[in-house]
């Protein structure tokens, strides 16, 4: 029986919730493993094993790879208690392991739970390390600093493994409480979610777009993006909104050069509003200082003042190539490049000012009617469900 | 309502061709090459489209080779021509304005060691025929220019050009891209030796096409299989498309007269209204008497063509531009790019095309929603400079 052993570290040191952050990491590898019928999930001495025949190990793992909150996993045969078994599964684990890395040492560790079998830890360790030392002849033993640790367990049955693998990281999604994330179709925003998702907050979504100034490939674009995040989350909530309404009427009325902040401004207050409505208790963006002129940080404290639920900015210090790093890394890069546009040109002033303040950029705001645009911008909203299967189309 | 004016780009299918699609996945699918009885009545559905089309061309049968469209056609002409004929002289000549598969077949022979002529065109589209004159010498091998041009509808008098191309070099040979006038004129292919065609821009559908090449012509071929269409275009027939083809020109012969008075009416009113009721508006091309009344190319300045698209879009109604507009580069079409004319009327080209289909009460609604989005968009863009 194949068997993947997953460690989860970091819940262990949350005590007494930790009951409660296992039974979400396993209710999320369960959804995110819904495809494999055959397949045993259960916790056991502080890990989850995943037991199967039928599925190959990558197609379980390219699933497992994208769960939140595992610390790392090592693929594992499952046999009888039997030397013999061992030496065999041991042997095609290092063979394995062997082709993904140039290993030159190794010890064999076991752990004997189960004191019905007679063969005692440290003879075990001779057996099977004495097999694999005779099976391959460049690989040495060294008991001190193994570039390989290949582990035995007895219990009732056995379980030998090599070559382990570090997982996703972060917390079990759904432990972090709810936010909601300001998502465009660039390459911050989907990265700064994806990060928040990564502590355990479930993550919404809210999208602006100024039809027909911007197309519905646009849009398109930024499902896709949430597609590629659900990948890792399960089924997110995208809300589409169009703002054009609210830009026409900053472009009639205030100052050119305060356009980019009301405009941010706005899409601030429409997302806090969303995200009480939806339950969400803070908000996320992908801004990061002085990447654009509107970033500075009194532009950001200026955004700030307009909404009263935290702003989180998980990227708010990352180096733009650093982004890009991530962006590849989850996926959303490519998709992230493609040229449709979220903001038309007639809506980006040429000078915007950098160091822009608060009373100045209220006093020209106050003109507008707040209540009426944000309201009237919401009526236009359109809500998706968006899981890996969703076919995106308009 | 839902006004569909992007006939250039492609056509509705008509109700007798849906019937005849249907008749032919229903009660034909033998393979036309097949010597028994079930292959024979495929064939001779090929057959009956072949002698419509050969009919309306005024060509022989034999003389039109099926492909799989518009793109396939210029391809095989220009190419299989030129490869086939390199013997007789190096040097080819089409224009700047042409459809991008004539195009790129001659950026292709340019590196195949072609010498390659790309005619200039005026402001207003159109090719000099003196330059065309000049510019043929005795190396010239084939001549490739469109009948109507695709985005601004500039008539090309094909058979003046032939005469003037066989006058100054009887051995070159001259292909013509007829894919936006076949169907919509009778056709005269005197001093014409290949002339493409295509079937879903006259309500046939999408992926098939076919090629007149006058019989003493050799060309090579550029699939290469089987005995089909005299081994130019080997490959299992495409039945439902050809049979389509021939039903839509069967259709189309009947009527062709009509469609294009009416179509012309329709085109005259839509340029009245823009000249009465829209300000800093041009029509792109040569005038009303020298372009296909199916196609209308409107530059207005102050609007982002793609912008005007979508917004026209929310409308129900369909038109296509010709520049695509992203913030970070700006792109227009080759043909717009060619006419040399202010950036601000190329941001802004537009094209509407018409269809047998198309009413009067579809274009006054157009209108309405052209004017209504112009006026709103306008005061955007205005704005924003």
């Amino acid at each position: 029986m194949k068997t993947l052993i997953i460690k989860y570290g970091e819940l262990a040191l949350k005590k007494s919730n930790r009951g409660y952050f296992e039974k979400v990491l396993i209710n999320n590898l369960k959804l995110n493993l819904t495809s494999f019928n055959e397949v045993d999930i259960r916790r056991e001495h502080g890990r989850i094993f995943i037991e199967f025949d039928k599925y190959e190990f990558e197609e379980i793992i390219e699933k497992v790879n994208k769960v939140y909150g595992i610390v790392g996993f090592a693929k594992s045969i499952k046999i009888e208690n039997s030397i013999d078994e061992m030496n065999e599964a041991a042997k095609n684990l290092v063979e394995e392991a062997l082709t993904r890395k140039n290993y030159k040492t190794f010890k064999v560790v076991v752990n004997r739970a189960n004191k019905a079998f007679k063969v005692k830890s440290p003879e075990i360790a001779r057996l099977v390390g004495g097999y694999i030392y005779n099976a391959f002849e460049d690989l040495d033993v060294d008991v001190h600093n193994p570039d390989l640790i290949v582990k035995v367990e007895v219990r009732k049955q056995s379980y030998v493994y090599a070559d382990e693998v570090k997982g996703l990281g972060g917390l079990p999604y759904g432990t972090g409480g709810k936010s909601m994330l300001l998502l465009s179709g660039g390459i911050d925003s989907p990265v700064a979610g994806w990060m928040m998702a990564k502590r355990g907050v479930v993550v919404e979504a809210v999208h602006y777009h100024t039809y027909p100034f911007t197309s519905k490939q646009s849009t398109e674009k930024v499902l896709k993006l949430a597609q590629i995040i659900s990948n890792y989350t399960g089924e997110i909530k995208v809300h589409s909104i169009n703002i054009l309404e609210i830009y026409k009427t900053i472009q009639e009325k205030c100052p050119k050069k305060h356009f980019t902040i009301i405009g941010r401004r706005f899409m601030t207050m429409i997302a806090e509003k969303l995200a009480k409505q939806n339950g969400c208790i803070s908000l996320i963006t992908g801004e990061n200082i002085a990447q654009v002129a509107s970033q500075t940080m009194e532009g950001l404290n200026i955004t700030n003042s307009s909404v009263s639920l935290p702003i989180f900015r998980p990227l708010i210090a990352f180096d733009k190539l650093d982004i890009i790093e991530i962006a590849n890394k989850i996926d959303t890069y490519e998709t992230s490049i493609l040229p449709f546009e979220d903001c038309c040109t007639v809506f980006l002033p040429s000078r915007v000012e950098v160091r822009p303040n608060l009373d100045d950029v209220v006093k020209y705001e106050d003109v507008l009617d707040r209540e009426k645009l944000i309201n009237d911008a919401l009526s236009t909203i359109k809500t998706y469900q968006i899981t890996p299967e969703t076919e995106i189309e308009f | 309502m839902e006004v569909y004016l992007d006939n250039s780009a492609t056509t509705k299918v008509s109700e007798i061709v849906k019937n005849e699609i249907n008749d032919i996945l229903n009660n034909y699918y033998g393979n036309p090459s097949s010597i028994h009885d079930i292959g024979m009545k495929s064939e001779k559905k090929i057959r009956k489209a072949r002698k419509t089309i050969a009919k309306y061309l005024g060509c022989k049968n034999e003389e039109i080779i099926f492909t799989s469209g518009g793109t396939e056609s210029n391809n095989l002409a220009i190419i299989g021509y030129a490869i086939r004929n390199r013997k007789k002289g190096n040097h080819i000549i089409t224009s700047k304005i042409e459809h991008k598969s004539v195009i790129n077949s001659f950026e292709y022979l340019k590196t195949q060691g072609f010498d390659v002529t790309f005619l200039n065109v005026n402001q207003k589209g159109m090719i000099d025929l003196n330059e065309l004159e000049n510019k043929i010498n005795e190396n010239t091998i084939l001549i490739s220019l469109m009948h109507v041009n695709n985005e601004i509808g500039n008539i090309n008098k094909i058979n003046e050009i032939g005469d003037l191309i066989k006058k100054n070099n009887s051995n070159a040979v001259f292909h013509v891209d007829g894919v936006q006038a076949f169907g919509k004129y009778k056709i005269n292919l005197r001093n014409i030796d290949m002339y493409s065609f295509s079937g879903h821009k006259i309500h046939s559908v999408k992926g098939v096409g076919g090629l007149y090449k006058k019989k003493s012509i050799l060309i090579d071929s550029i699939h290469k299989g089987g005995q089909q269409e005299s081994e130019i275009r080997p490959g299992t027939e495409n039945l439902i498309g050809i049979s389509a083809m021939g039903k839509a020109v069967e259709e189309i012969i009947e009527e062709y007269e009509n469609n294009y008075k009416k179509v012309l009416e329709l085109k005259e009113s839509f340029t009245k209204y823009l000249n009465d009721n829209i300000e800093d508006c041009v029509i792109n091309g040569a005038g009303v008497e020298e372009t296909s009344p199916y196609v209308l190319s409107i530059a207005l300045k102050n609007i982002y063509a793609e912008v005007l698209l979508h917004s026209l879009e929310s409308k129900k109604v369909y038109i296509s531009t010709g520049s695509a507009c992203n913030s970070k580069s700006k792109k227009y079409s080759h043909v717009i790019e060619a006419l040399n004319i202010d950036e601000e009327l190329m941001k802004g080209t537009i094209r509407v095309s018409f269809s047998k289909y198309s009413t009067m009460s579809e274009i006054e609604y157009a209108l309405k929603a052209l004017k209504d989005s112009i006026d709103e968009l306008r005061k955007i863009i205005i704005r924003s400079k």
